[in-house]
């Protein structure tokens, strides 16, 4: 287990020194959902009442599926240079190669919620403290589950990369329509809700909706938290054994 | 250091079986300088891949620095070094920043890592490169870079993948030279690829040949050369008949003007070769001596030569 800390502290520390030599980016990439929440909040403000409770935690979802996703993108780049291959032959861990490069990404997506509540109260968004930490945990679940996936993308798509590139531009828009985040699934017909149901994100988003209201107990949060660790649990097998069978 | 037993690597390839590697049995003892050598697509990075834990094998066994590669990969990986085809270091680190988080990944401390970065860079000229990113250095440096950190936790034996392809010779001789202290300083044991025969022949101190996935020769350069190739001499007279006499008491073969023989010894052989030819009244316009070299051996055992790219598939 320390081994485990360690090497994903040391996979961590690796991807996050560049952003720290260059601040100014890292300040754009984590302030950037801001100029969302403001275009895209106050048009929705004007049309559903009192929206912020509702849209805060599904713009949360939505930044949490693409950090993972630009997580992959940097993979399939050392993937297609050698540095993938000399960290596969040390004796790093590779689960913790997995989590840690992930964890820049969700790391980001922590600041970018501070913010984007810290900017919401104001606004209307009413704070559940407990709900907020265990909707956060929650989601950072789901990234590194997520960004497992990204990673077995890059790694199947290597050395070319057109297959990364097809899929993860194709396949969060449908994901997201499907997850109800944008627009409210209630009022779609019966075979796009039936979709739906079969999307994990659903769950995530459902349970996020209710534990930023502060409804803890909410059988849609055991949901989305099953989700979040079935996506996790998926990623990371898929992962190991994308790496273990040679890249 | 290395003991493989037909090891065997079969990729499918749109639903077809392809063997790369086929059943190489391999012994290396420690402090050797192996070299590696065969056409594009032998084999040779696939049976490295592994040798270091990079690839499954699809059978046989292999044991590298004292442990199964299957079935205790991370035992091998801390006590090997592997400096690849591809450069090592990511495009968005600095090249210090690299070198410690490369020996934080083999279990350094902080500080030991630091330390052991400051020793690389100095040891490979790469001081005052330490705060540059990769894509500002040369070639030469960036394959500097490459090989530190492979050394990083001062492995017992490195494997180098084609250390100096694509280098212009002022850096692959750095390399060279780089590689060869290493070796004298620390009595590593260094297997590597190359398709530089010239290299193979000078530097390694054995020479296995791999052809379609299976070693087809293995032995020192000189050994190869002198059974499998041996020393010629060439002469040209004036005329064919000549030739064909000059071919007749020489034991060689002649075609037009020129006589080929291949003799143990040739520098040696070919002043008492001459006398006899003048004692004949054979007269002799050219002589010379011709050593064989690595694609010598290579073309003796396949019928093809090594510089050829292009191989039957």
């Amino acid at each position: 287990m320390t081994t485990f800390l360690r090497d994903t502290a040391t996979v961590f520390t690796r991807e996050f020194r560049p952003s720290l030599r260059n601040p100014a980016g890292l300040l754009f990439e984590m302030g950037q959902p801001l100029l969302f929440l403001f275009l895209f909040g106050s048009l929705l403000d004007g049309a559903v009442g009192s929206s912020w409770q509702w849209f805060v935690p599904g713009i949360l979802v939505m930044m949490c599926l693409t950090g993972p996703m630009s997580a992959g993108y940097t993979l399939l780049v050392e993937l297609i240079g050698g540095a993938m291959e000399r960290l596969l032959v040390t004796p790093l861990n590779r689960t913790a190669m997995l989590v840690g490069k992930s964890a820049k990404a969700m790391l980001t997506l922590l600041v970018q919620a501070v913010l984007i509540i810290a900017l919401a109260i104001p606004l209307g968004f009413e704070l559940h403290a407990a709900g907020v930490v265990a909707g956060l945990a929650q989601l950072v679940l789901f990234g590194v589950g997520l960004g497992a996936f990204s990673f077995v993308l890059a790694i199947k798509s290597a050395p070319g990369g057109t297959l990364f590139y097809i899929v993860s531009q194709s396949i969060v828009f449908p994901l997201l329509l499907l997850s109800g985040v944008l627009l409210p699934l209630e009022s779609a017909p019966g075979w796009l809700r039936a979709a739906g149901q079969l999307n994990p994100i659903t769950y995530i988003v459902d349970a996020q909706r209710a534990l930023f209201a502060g409804d803890l107990t909410s059988p849609s949060v055991l949901y989305g938290t099953a989700a979040a660790c079935a996506v996790a649990a998926a990623g990371l097998y898929l992962g190991n054994r994308a790496l273990r069978q040679g890249v | 250091m290395i003991h493989a037993r037909g090891l065997t690597r079969v990729f499918t390839m749109k639903k077809e079986a392809v063997e790369a590697v086929r059943g190489i049995d391999l012994d290396v003892e420690a402090g050797q300088l192996v070299a590696f050598l065969g056409p594009n697509g032998a084999g040779k990075s696939t049976t490295l891949r592994m040798l270091t834990t990079l690839l499954p094998p699809t059978s046989g066994t292999a044991t590298v620095a004292g442990h199964d590669v299957a079935r205790d990969p991370a035992a091998v990986r801390s006590r090997i070094g592997y400096v690849g085809q591809r450069n090592s270091a990511g495009e968005e680190f600095h090249v210090r920043d690299e070198l410690v988080t490369q020996g934080r990944c083999y279990g350094l401390r902080r500080k030991e890592a630091a330390a052991r970065a400051d020793e690389l860079l100095d040891l490979l000229d790469l001081a005052p490169l330490a705060g540059r990113v990769p894509g500002t250095l040369s070639g030469g440096q960036r394959r500097r870079l490459d090989i530190a950190l492979g050394l990083i936790h001062r492995p017992d034996l490195l494997f180098l993948d084609e250390p100096s392809t694509g280098l212009d010779p002022k850096s692959r001789a750095e390399i060279w030279e780089h590689i060869l202290r290493l070796r004298a300083t620390y009595g590593t044991t260094l297997f590597l690829t190359t398709h530089y025969l010239e290299e193979a022949d000078n530097m390694a101190e054995r020479v296995v040949i791999i052809d379609g996935g299976r070693i087809i020769a293995d032995g020192t350069a000189e050994q190869l050369k002198n059974d499998l190739a041996g020393d010629h001499i060439v002469i040209t007279t004036a005329t064919e008949r000549e030739a064909a006499r000059a071919a007749e008491i020489g034991g060689g073969s002649a075609d037009g003007v020129t006589v080929r023989l291949r003799v143990a010894g040739a520098t040696a052989t070919l002043p008492d070769y001459l006398r006899g030819l003048d004692a004949a009244g054979i007269k002799v316009k050219t002589a010379e001596t011709i050593r064989p070299t690595l694609d010598d051996v290579f073309l003796t055992l396949t019928g093809r030569s090594l510089t050829d790219d292009d191989i039957p598939a």
